[in-house]
């Protein structure tokens, strides 16, 4: 498609008055700003914190290893120093972890509204979203009171200890002491209450971005669902398709696009967002997120902020696109 | 073998209504459909027809009552379990599929060998006309072919019984028309049980060996076509099927198989409903095809009285006229154009005073 063949057509420049708001919104606030942290992240932070417009790939240099001035452990610069990658890798896999998760525990939750009574339907999305009304970080501060030593878990927990405390027992002296010469069971003998440490765990934050993320996904999977033709399922069971067998011949890939597509919303903004790992994972679970937003306020050094913020731009790309490339952006395959 | 393919014995079926209530959508329903029947459930909307055909392909469950297939009651069977095929009126033809594996899914369901399925996908395809279209799409098809996908996809499981819900209803009419002698001709060809339903009378007509008029969740009338036609047994079933003439009045002697019967000063011999009786109000039932107009008073009828010609429309194959015999009693008369039948003129011929008779064989005297 020729841009410039288009503007000479006096009914594509008609659209064209249409677009322009969009147009210029996108030019002074997407890409402008592109440009500016590209250029950013050339450049060299100065010892008084100011940024130096050089043209040096040396903040990315850093980001995948190479130390320039702090020693690696005991070996003195310049050396290799894997601990970005590893926050970069951190990054991915907690992105695939809470995408997965989020798709195994939405999926039953949107077939069900979709398969729901027409009336009920719109109720139960509504619950679906009502969480949204809620600020996103007080949600997420909310887990905290959950999650924390003497929250709502551990004092739940505590309150019911004498009641599992023989069964454990028994259990633990029967089977899983026995069991762990063999197998690599770290478990407490029984004793007295001891508090479960949820909270600053890689664990807690996949909780914390599972609550967040599961309506992007419930969402436009629900929408595939309810498109689907409930002739089709009794078609199946007509020609003889179990319950299960339909599932997989039928509803899954019928359903298939409203996966992907929340796949889409729910795996970029995880990829980058820093407020989950920050309230529920403390310092132990740095994300790439975390990493850019120190870089700007706390260590004073955009140029390697913007160096860390177009990589995670790129990984993103990238896994977007090999998703895409294999499944489509989720448009419409199924309608007829 | 038992005699039949299908038997409905007492079934109903009762879905809970919107406000608590219960909602009678089938009572007491009984049919014995014969193996290598082209049988049709046919009705108006609401009618019980298609409930019926669902509680046979095991769609909806029973409230009371048992079908049984081949002898065998099929109690909670699962559809999946059913030796039965469906063919919906929305086609339901799978749209991520290709039409080949469309028609190979219940092979493969069933576990027939892949060796196997390709040719009689092929086979099917061939035998509804659409000969290796096994790669295309559902959507790239016209609703005609998709029909046909969508009984090739039936058929190819060879089932004891194949049941099809209004398959026609969304093509348009000359597509239709086509169809059903299509379907007529499968039939007889695969020699299968078919299950029609349909709410066009003329539709089951064309198609059914045997016919079962179906109103409020009751059977009416089953029979053959033509017995549903010339011998209606109710006035439903006869108002249903084709145009008739209704005649009130009141029954004034029986004597055998027929009767007298009066209406707007008027006497007319009848055949009888069983069971009528003097002095019962009855309505007269006379289809307008079996009026015969003639310029004289014809000999050989006592049903024949002289009236005036109020209307008379053109359509081609016929001329329709309203001819009224009594101040209160008139009668739709359809004469065909091709044969000269004693009207010579036919110009103008509203205001001409004309004669109308009907046989006593040709008219039923019917209760509700």
């Amino acid at each position: 498609m020729n841009i410039l063949k288009r503007l000479r057509d006096k009914n594509s420049r008609r659209g064209l008055w249409l677009i322009s708001p969009t147009l210029l919104w996108m030019i002074g606030l997407l890409i402008i700003p592109l440009i500016l942290v590209v250029i950013t992240s050339l450049g060299q932070r100065d010892p008084d914190g100011n940024v130096i417009y050089t043209f040096s790939v040396n903040n990315y240099l850093r980001l995948i290893g190479y130390s320039f001035n702090a020693p690696c452990g005991d070996t003195p610069p310049p050396c290799f120093d894997d601990l970005y990658i590893t926050i970069l890798w951190r990054s991915l896999v907690l992105a695939f972890q809470t995408t997965v998760l989020v798709i195994l525990v939405g999926y039953p939750l949107a077939y069900y509204v979709a398969r729901a009574p027409a009336r009920w339907r719109n109720l139960l999305l509504f619950l679906i979203l009502i969480p949204l009304w809620t600020n996103f970080v007080i949600r997420v501060y909310a887990w905290i009171m959950i999650l924390r030593s003497q929250g709502v878990i551990n004092n739940l927990l505590e309150a019911v200890w004498p009641v599992i405390l023989p069964v454990y027992t028994v259990l633990y002296n029967l089977i899983l002491s026995p069991l762990s010469a063999f197998l690599p069971l770290h478990l407490s003998a029984p004793g007295a209450f001891q508090p479960l440490e949820m909270l600053y765990t890689p664990g807690a934050v996949l909780v914390g971005m599972l609550y967040e993320f599961l309506p992007f996904m419930i969402l436009p999977m629900y929408t595939s669902l309810e498109k689907i033709e409930p002739a089709l399922y009794e078609a199946a069971a007509d020609l003889g398709a179990s319950a299960a067998r339909t599932f997989w011949r039928v509803t899954l890939p019928l359903s298939a696009p409203g996966i992907v597509a929340g796949t889409i919303l729910v795996f970029i903004p995880v990829m980058g967002t820093f407020i989950v790992s920050d309230i529920l994972g403390g310092r132990q679970v740095i994300l790439v997120g975390n990493l850019i937003q120190r870089q700007f306020l706390d260590a004073r050094d955009p140029t390697f902020g913007s160096a860390a913020s177009i990589i995670l731009m790129v990984m993103t790309l990238i896994v977007t696109i090999f998703y895409t490339r294999r499944f489509g952006f989720g448009e419409e395959i199924a309608s007829a | 073998m038992p005699e039949f393919a299908v038997e409905l014995r007492n079934v109903s079926k009762r879905f809970p209504g919107p406000s608590g209530e219960e909602v009678s959508a089938v009572k007491n329903v009984t049919m014995q459909i014969r193996d290598g029947e082209f049988f049709s459930m046919l009705g108006p909307s609401g009618c019980g027809k298609t409930t019926s055909l669902r509680m046979i392909a095991g769609f909806e469950l029973l409230t009371e009552g048992e079908v049984y297939i081949h002898g065998k009651p099929l109690g909670q069977t699962p559809p999946f379990k059913r030796p039965v095929n469906t063919v919906f009126q929305s086609y339901a033809l799978f749209p991520h599929m290709t039409i080949g594996e469309n028609v190979a899914f219940g092979l493969e369901m069933k576990g027939v060998p892949k060796s196997e399925i390709g040719p009689r996908v092929k086979q099917a395809l061939e035998m509804v006309r659409l000969p290796g279209y096994e790669k295309r799409r559902p959507r790239q098809m016209s609703g005609g072919q998709q029909q046909r996908v969508a009984l090739a996809r039936a058929l190819v499981n060879r089932p004891e019984v194949l049941l099809l819900d209004e398959p026609l209803g969304a093509l348009d009419l000359k597509l239709r028309k086509e169809m059903q002698l299509e379907l007529k001709t499968l039939q007889r060809e695969v020699g299968i049980t078919f299950i029609y339903v349909t709410h066009d009378q003329e539709e089951a007509l064309t198609m059914s060996d045997r016919i079962a008029v179906m109103d409020h969740g009751v059977v009416k009338q089953i029979g053959l076509a033509s017995e549903i036609y010339e011998e209606p047994n109710c006035r439903f079933v006869a108002d249903f099927i084709g145009e008739t003439n209704f005649i009130e009045g009141t029954v004034r002697s029986v004597d055998g198989d027929h009767a007298e019967f009066e209406a707007g000063g008027l006497k007319f011999i009848a055949v009888a409903q069983p069971g009528l009786s003097r002095g019962t109000s009855a309505t007269l039932a006379v289809r307008p095809e079996r009026v015969r107009l003639t310029h004289t008073r014809p000999g050989d009828t006592p049903n024949a009285y002289e009236g005036e010609v109020r209307e008379s429309i053109y359509i081609g194959t016929d001329t329709r006229y309203l001819v009224l015999l009594s101040p209160t009693v008139n009668v739709r008369v359809r004469q065909q154009n091709t044969v000269p039948v004693g009207m010579p003129a036919l110009e103008g011929p509203v205001g001409v005073k004309v004669w109308a008779s009907w046989t006593p064989d040709s008219a039923r005297i019917l209760v509700e």
